[in-house]
């Protein structure tokens, strides 16, 4: 049954775990040390997981026969609907931890209430998402903690992640017609409803790490309504070269 | 044996491609075998949202089921209740622990090559997405954990 809301929703979901695996896994080789190397792999890994049901979902929802690959590898920019937090590059790892952490907090706030939606496939989605996105909020924000009240030099580089990366999390709280009708169905959580959840997290590991939110930092926003930073294009000019170069290419 | 058994027998017999020691049955992946209409349905739930071995083990438990005379069984995944290590049968905990991996009970983590308490973590990811990496200060042996989900 086709549901043009319904697939809009998991859409934006799973653009935003797969544009953000995406960019962990920029890191495979090159993470500070191996057990870094590894956790950034399996975060990427778990999230690529969720994006493949999502898409998965979004197509078969909007019915135009589109399945996860089309999705993934045959959108332009345009049509990518992810926060603009996760295309943002990972810069040193203090920022990709940082970005990791603000969206974390977020995934937790998330996944364990929309399991409880009214739409059963999102429901089980999210059921499984929650246990996983559980487990990275501990890694990340381990991170932060230990970076912002590290060393001098470490602790430097996480507040200029956090200066960078915050303007972009108020964009989580946003709803535009989309969340707003599924919401109201019981099927989506309304990202509003989030904020509280995600401060309560966010608030404390940075107070611990010694950090603070920049002061005036004003809100970057269009993600969801496909108006993208720079970033979005480079990352899926490498994302996508394959199939574009050899539509349909499988080994 | 019934139709639906023989079937839950086989697919639950199907081996793990990473942990070649735990089946589907010891995992605790086949959760509903019936038969609808006179076709069979068997459900897997993946452990992992992106682990890999979710898709062989299903390809496996559909090659399986064909070659035991069950050629028009469908396999469907069931993503809710999601998988739960407490699923894990006791046979299957016991058989990872003489595999050398500590197997994912709730509490103390011992060694399982010494039976050792003295151990920590070093990683809390490991080689698969549903392992961490231990080690033991006993035996100074390293050793993988199944973690708890
Ligand atoms: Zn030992």
């Amino acid at each position: 049954m086709a549901d043009a809301l319904t697939a809009a929703y998991a859409l934006r979901l799973g653009d935003d775990a797969l544009i953000l695996s995406h960019r962990l896994s920029e890191w495979v080789g090159h993470g500070p040390e191996l057990e870094e190397d590894i956790a950034l792999a399996n975060t990427a890994l778990d999230l690529l997981g969720q994006a493949r049901l999502l898409l998965a979902c979004a197509g078969e929802r909007e019915g135009r026969g589109r399945d996860e690959d089309a999705l993934a590898y045959g959108r332009d920019v345009l049509d990518f609907s992810n926060l603009l937090l996760v295309e943002q590059p990972n810069g040193d790892f203090a920022q990709t931890m940082m970005r990791q952490f603000l969206f974390d907090a977020y995934a937790v706030a998330l996944w364990p209430r929309l399991s409880a939606s009214r739409d059963e496939v999102l429901a089980g989605i999210a059921g499984k998402a929650a246990k996983e996105a559980a487990y990275h909020v501990e890694q990340s924000a381990a991170w932060v903690v230990r970076m912002g009240d590290g060393t001098e030099e470490s602790h430097d580089r996480a507040q200029a992640g956090l200066d960078l990366l915050w303007p972009y999390a108020g964009e989580i709280f946003e709803a535009d017609e989309v969340e707003a009708a599924l919401a109201e169905k019981g099927i989506a959580v309304a990202p509003s409803a989030l904020r509280e959840h995600w401060q309560a997290r966010v608030g404390p590991v940075l107070e611990e790490a010694g950090l603070a939110p920049p002061e005036g930092a004003g809100v970057r926003t269009g993600g969801r309504q496909g108006r993208h930073s720079e970033h979005l294009g480079h990352l899926l000019a490498e994302f996508q070269f394959m199939q574009r170069a050899y539509p349909g290419a499988r080994w | 044996m019934s139709r639906t058994e023989e079937a839950r027998r086989l697919a639950e017999a199907v081996p793990d491609p990473e942990i070649p020691v735990l089946t589907a049955g010891d995992l605790g992946l086949v959760r509903m075998v019936e038969e609808d209409g006179g076709r069979l349905v068997v459900r897997l739930t993946p452990t992992y949202s992106g682990c890999p071995a979710s898709e062989a083990i299903r390809r496996d438990v559909e090659a399986a089921l064909a070659s035991g005379g069950f050629a028009d069984a469908v396999v469907e995944t069931s993503l809710a209740p999601a998988w739960t290590t407490d699923w894990m049968s006791e046979a299957g905990k016991t058989k990872l622990a003489a595999y050398g991996i500590a197997p994912p009970v709730r509490g103390p983590v011992s060694c399982p090559h010494c039976g050792g308490a003295a151990v920590e973590e070093l990683s809390r990811f490991g080689s698969t997405p549903c392992k961490a990496l231990w080690r033991c200060l006993g035996c100074r042996e390293p050793f993988e954990r199944f973690k708890c989900l």
